[in-house]
């Protein structure tokens, strides 16, 4: 699965791409990069699969494409 | 509706014509902010005839708004944004009524500012103004069309406002909770090149006219994030959050008072150097570093360490007195600051300039 990763997260995660290995849903998703990049328990980010947002856990497969999008504030 | 000639290119387009020249005409758009997003909003609103606008900002122009915000120039540095902004668009649309608010939207008076206008611009550039105008709109039920920047990235959405389906959602279905303003991770503020708030300025505006005129489909119920770097968007279908209550007047004017607590106007005690330095050697206040482990240079003179990441976690194993914060130049120590206290009942500072400070100070 594909990982688009948007604003201030990609400061974190250090890129605005990354293929990975199938999670199995999206709280696992969360927790593996959560593990892997501590910062990001500090921004409030929501996730959309295939474009289209979702809230509370929901199963991955394989070809998703999976958004990570948090609030941007400036202007 | 005089001087026709004017609007006639745009009036020779297919499904706009008078009638949505005369809508345009009977319009009243509200933009809140006159910087980077609500210049080119106001001016491509104000080419198109859109009748009454009104413009709010407190602040005065400044030489580093001049790259982005480009209805001032250099002799307009220190003069109030929205008179500048209004006079220069009363010569380019002596047509359109124009009144100026310069002040800063809160609370108390986004009500008031709002009533008697059919739609809001948030070209404002803190969550807590977002935030604000999402609510208050949400209690007036009119339109509110959303944009903002981060560094290469803007986005634009529209709230309030029905799509194809004939639901409406909030900037609370996106993020139910405001982010802190200073939460960017560093001290460093982001940057930002000109022409992308242009860019999302202008399809502020272009949401406007569709709205108004009742053309095309406006981004209700989409989030549209442009790329400046990749000249590149992307689209995300909404969900409501149905965990979100509807916005009442009396709710929306009582959150101050509410459960949730509003960090951003929690008070820190900022002190200086010499100030942190007395209270340190009287051993009033516990002292707690929350740059992140990796974080150069290394201290002696901190009592813990919990970097920002994990502070929400770990405020319950503060000690119960006084508490200074600090970071590596004192704006992430605010933030923590106004965390703890809202947490723990006890009196927080932050140290002004941080580490940086302490260090150009003491040696």
């Amino acid at each position: 699965m594909e990982l688009l990763i948007f604003g201030s997260l990609t400061d974190i995660i250090g890129t605005n791409k990354q293929v990975l290995d199938n999670p199995v849903d999206t709280e696992m998703l969360k927790a593996s990069l959560l593990k892997q990049y501590p910062s990001l328990g500090q921004v409030p980010y929501f996730l959309a699969i295939n474009k289209t947002m979702v809230q509370g856990n929901h199963p991955l497969q394989e070809g998703d494409v999976v958004a990570l999008m948090p609030a941007f504030s400036g202007g | 509706m005089e001087n026709q000639q004017r609007y006639i290119r745009q009036m020779i387009l297919p499904g706009f014509g008078l009638t949505a020249q005369e809508n345009l005409a009977r319009a009243r758009v509200l933009i809140v902010g006159m910087g980077a997003l609500g210049c080119p909003a106001l001016q491509y609103l104000v080419g198109a005839g859109v009748g009454q606008i009104g413009i709010v900002d407190p602040d005065l122009v400044s030489e580093s708004n001049l790259h982005r915000q480009l209805l001032y120039g250099p002799a307009d540095i220190g003069k109030s944004k929205v008179a500048i902004a209004a006079g220069a668009m009363q010569l380019q649309n002596p047509a359109i009524q124009i009144s100026t608010y310069p002040i800063a939207i809160e609370r108390q008076n986004a009500l008031d500012l709002m009533e008697g206008y059919d739609l809001v611009i948030d070209a404002t550039d803190n969550f807590q103004a977002k935030y604000l105008l999402n609510d208050a709109t949400a209690v007036l039920d009119i339109p509110l069309i959303y944009g903002a920047v981060t560094r290469y990235q803007g986005q634009v959405s529209v709230f309030h406002f029905p799509d194809q389906d004939a639901i409406s959602y909030s900037y609370r279905d996106l993020f139910p909770v405001k982010p802190v303003d200073t939460i960017s991770g560093s001290c460093e503020s982001l940057g930002v090149i000109g022409v992308l708030p242009g860019i999302i300025g202008c399809l502020q505006a272009a949401e406007a006219i569709k709205i108004i005129t009742g053309i095309g489909k406006p981004l209700a119920g989409r989030l549209y994030t442009h790329d400046f770097l990749e000249t590149s968007n992307y689209e995300i279908a909404i969900q409501k959050n149905h965990q979100i209550q509807t916005m009442t007047r009396d709710a929306f004017l009582l959150s101050d008072n509410h459960a949730m607590i509003d960090l951003d106007e929690i008070d820190v005690d900022e002190v200086s150097v010499e100030t942190f330095l007395e209270l340190k050697n009287k051993g009033d206040v516990f002292v707690l570093d929350v740059r992140e482990r990796e974080e150069y240079p290394p201290i002696d003179f901190s009592d813990a360490q919990i970097p920002m990441s994990e502070l929400t976690q770990q405020i319950d194993s503060l000690p119960n007195k006084d508490i200074c914060v600090i970071c590596h130049q004192g704006i992430r120590s605010v933030y923590a600051a106004q965390q703890i206290q809202a947490k723990k009942s006890v009196k927080t500072y932050s140290l002004k300039g941080g580490i940086t400070a302490y260090f150009n100070k003491t040696t």
